[in-house]
């Protein structure tokens, strides 16, 4: 007899150890992807319980099921079965936190109603025990009408348990103990649900009349429907029964019945060693100076812990292009696997180390509770810029790379605060930008250039400083226009402080470095190789042979950097910016510093490069200092066709300006597309951010000229 | 009657009504706070907002515009 696989779907307030859970019950195989048209991660895996195979969904936390966002329209559709190529689960397994046992079963009263067997697993027993709660299980399960099982999820205990009780519930019935609503309440429903037919699931015609704003009035609510539902509300409000308010009451009345007798609490509350650790960690000053530390922590450990694994990568790649360039022939294929292939396998792996780094820390922060108090640290200063507490780790994290900080933005729930926050995160000075300060600086702003010893560190200050001022703007004017909506709200659960499970931290590293290698590696590659392309062809000489012959045969490293800067200047991608030539020199630019730029489009740090190819030093490393101070001198000496000097202060600062502001990073923007899931808002955050840079670069630059001359 | 984000640290009241149908009023009802719900200020945050209050089982932070639609009274 052929026997389908079951399913069953976990859902539970966040910080209740469901993503611990899962983790248990799906073990490594599990999948992540996106369901369609939201940016909800679904994740499945399959559970094994002695001869039996079930597929685990992963259903992200939430404390309500009353959808306000297709976003949230997830977990409900996925449940009612109506979720596009899901199969409706067999049993939901709700997991509750034991030491706040009422406030958590007020989602699993709403999962009562959806018509699925249901499985209530307890977890967290043992703090409900440290805070001198003795709860009666068996009582409990009876009185709540559901199979509750005792489980501690970071210990692996209570699991086979759960899993046995799993599999008995797939034969059970939908639970029929639930809330009773008031009758004037069900009579409502009763009549809308003539009105809005029978294919419409209960559960939604009731969360119809109960959200007012709410996603089921834009899926269901027509205007004759509304005309029905503000009526029938209007109604209820007068009998005593006024919506949202009634559905809180019914539920957390019948929640107390339900665990009446199952629950005895200690006469007085005893005071926790994590009170008396909140009372540090959100005190106005230590609490202030001990994030602040925290924050130095993380920040550093992206900035410079992921340096050495960041150099072997580069220098793994390096060995590599070496070795195949020494071992082929010349020629396209062997450019192609060169500068092509290795480059850009190797300028996807060297985000690794910062991104796994970067989740390490915000899995551990948010594993032991502190995230919630960072968002509450912060949240005051946010939202002046229209966000939330929550921006703020994923805006500082891009200070050091804009590709990990726009992933971690995945901590914001409400969607328009997670892309406003995503969208102006590119516009954080990130390290990559760092190599081309520190070029013109040097060569610019310098004691021997006449300024006094504090110009540098100002200008250095001032370019960070862009990035810091205008961010928040740009997300207030997002906020205020496009993202424009009803505040969400920002009230949040202080998790009690627990230490964080190891293997969820690792989980999480390991998790994050797949996805982005899988979902945004395949993309940044093949933009590596259309720019290797646009740089390599037309590879045949004016006068005749391949310019890769020639650099070849020629022996004198003066003369293959000459030649090289031929090639680079007959390219596709000199040619163009030979074309743009009219549209760069308003910002003092010459063709050469607008090729240079064009060229760094897809990745910012070959700026250094790609100057140093073009004023004939050769290919070069942008980390080396004593490179840089050498091309530094070069481009104080540069000319123009016409004699004039090629750079000068206002030039330099427009070419800072511009790459302060500008979205030169094409690994950010494919990020950006994956975690929106869609190409509308990297095309966006392009084109806004190349305006910006352009506006700000020839504003600098024409102000500059102006009081230099 | 005294509004929520009125209270200073330490204090404990009785909630008597949410105002607000919207989404932060149904949060707040999500959340436990209803008619008869006791709570405790326990702090604020360094800028003076949010609020950080005690409800029966656990912690609860929420901004003082938030705070302003939770109607209290004043337990001793």
């Amino acid at each position: 007899m052929f026997v389908r696989t079951p399913t069953i779907a976990l859902v539970g307030n966040p910080n209740t150890g469901k993503t611990t859970l899962f983790n248990a019950l799906a073990g490594m195989r599990q999948r992540v992807g996106n369901y369609p048209g939201v940016t909800v991660e679904k994740k499945t895996g399959r559970m094994r319980h002695g001869e039996l195979t079930f597929n685990v969904v992963d259903l992200p936390g939430t404390y309500s099921l009353a959808p306000r966002s297709p976003d949230e329209m997830v977990t409900v559709d996925v449940i009612l079965g109506k979720q596009d190529g899901e199969l409706r689960p067999d049993v939901v397994v709700t997991i509750v936190d034991a030491s706040n046992l009422e406030r958590n079963l007020y989602l699993t009263t709403q999962v009562l109603e959806l018509g699925v067997p249901v499985v209530v697993a307890l977890n967290m027993t043992d703090v409900a025990e440290a805070h001198g709660l003795t709860l009666d299980i068996p009582r409990l399960s009876r009185q709540l009408g559901v199979p509750v099982v005792a489980i501690q999820a970071n210990k692996g205990k209570g699991l086979e348990q759960l899993k046995q009780a799993v599999a008995d519930a797939v034969q059970l019935p939908a639970p029929s103990n639930k809330p009773v609503f008031p009758a004037c309440f069900e009579n409502e429903v009763a009549v809308l649900q003539t009105v809005l037919g029978k294919q419409v699931a209960p559960f939604l015609v009731r969360r119809l009349l109960l959200d007012v704003g709410g996603y089921a009035e834009q899926r269901l609510g027509d205007v004759g429907v509304m005309i029905q539902v503000n009526k029938a509300r209007q109604g209820l409000a007068q009998g005593g029964c006024p919506v949202p308010e009634v559905e809180a009451r019914v539920r957390y009345r019948w929640i107390r019945e339900a665990v009446a007798g199952c629950i005895q609490r200690p006469a007085k509350r005893p005071v926790l060693w994590t009170d008396k650790i909140d009372r540090v960690l959100t005190h106005k000053v230590w609490g202030t100076l001990i994030f602040l530390a925290l924050m130095f922590v993380v920040f550093q450990a992206i900035f410079s812990w992921a340096r050495p694994l960041m150099d072997l990568i580069t220098t793994g790649q390096g060995w590599l292009a070496d070795t195949v360039q020494a071992a082929m022939p010349a020629g396209p294929l062997r450019s192609l696997l060169v500068d092509g292939v290795i480059k850009g396998v190797g300028s996807v792996l060297v985000f690794l180390p910062q991104i796994a780094i970067l989740f390490g820390f915000i899995a551990i922060l948010e594993d032991c509770g502190y995230m919630a108090r960072a968002a509450f640290l912060m949240d005051k200063l946010m939202a002046r810029c229209g966000l939330s507490g929550k921006s703020f780790i994923p805006l500082l994290s891009s200070v050091a790379c804009a590709v990990p900080g726009i992933m971690a933005a995945r901590v914001i729930e409400n969607r328009r605060d997670r892309l406003a926050t995503i969208l102006v995160a590119p516009l954080m000075s990130c390290s990559a930008r760092l190599p081309v300060y520190l070029l013109l600086i040097a060569a610019f702003f310098s004691v021997d250039q006449g300024y006094t010893w504090w110009t540098a560190g100002l200008v250095m200050f001032a370019m960070y400083s862009i990035g810091l001022v205008t961010a928040p703007l740009v997300a207030l004017c997002l906020k205020r226009s496009l993202l424009r909506g009803e505040t969400p709200a920002f009230v949040m659960e202080m998790p009690l402080y627990k230490w964080p499970s190891w293997r969820t931290v690792l989980q999480r590293m390991t998790g994050s470095s797949w996805l982005f290698l899988r979902r945004a590696g395949t993309l940044i590659l093949a933009t590596m190789i259309i720019v290797w392309a646009l740089l390599y062809f037309p590879a045949s000489h004016p006068d005749g042979g391949s310019f890769e012959e020639r650099i070849e045969k020629a022996d004198e490293a003066t003369a293959k950097n000459q030649l090289r800067r031929e090639w680079s200047e007959h390219s596709v991608l000199g040619q163009l910016g030979k074309s743009v030539e009219p549209a760069v020199e308003p910002l003092g630019w010459d063709w050469r510093i607008g090729m240079a730029a064009i060229a760094s489009f897809p990745a910012r740090e070959v700026m250094v490069g790609t100057l140093g190819l073009i004023y004939n030093q050769g290919k070069g490393e942008s980390d080396d200092e004593e490179y840089r101070q050498s091309l530094g001198q070069a481009l104080q000496e540069a000319k123009r066709a016409d004699g004039r000097a090629a750079f000068s202060a206002p030039v330099a600062l427009s070419v800072m300006v511009f790459f302060a502001l500008c979205c030169q990073c094409a690994s950010t923007l494919v990020v950006i597309r994956r975690e929106t899931n869609s190409w509308l808002w990297p095309v966006f955050t392009f084109v806004y951010m190349t305006i910006l840079a352009y506006v700000g670069a020839l504003v600098v630059y024409q102000a500059g000229h102006l009081l230099m001359s | 009657m005294p509004s929520l984000d009125q209270l200073q640290r330490g204090q404990r009241a009785v909630v008597v009504a949410v105002n607000g149908t919207d989404a932060i009023g149904q949060r707040l009802l999500e959340m436990g706070l209803f008619q008869g719900e006791e709570l405790e200020v326990v702090g604020f945050a360094p800028l003076g907002d949010p609020i950080e209050i005690r409800l029966r089982d656990f912690r609860l932070s929420l901004r003082r515009t938030e705070a302003a639609r939770v109607s209290v009274n004043l337990t001793a």
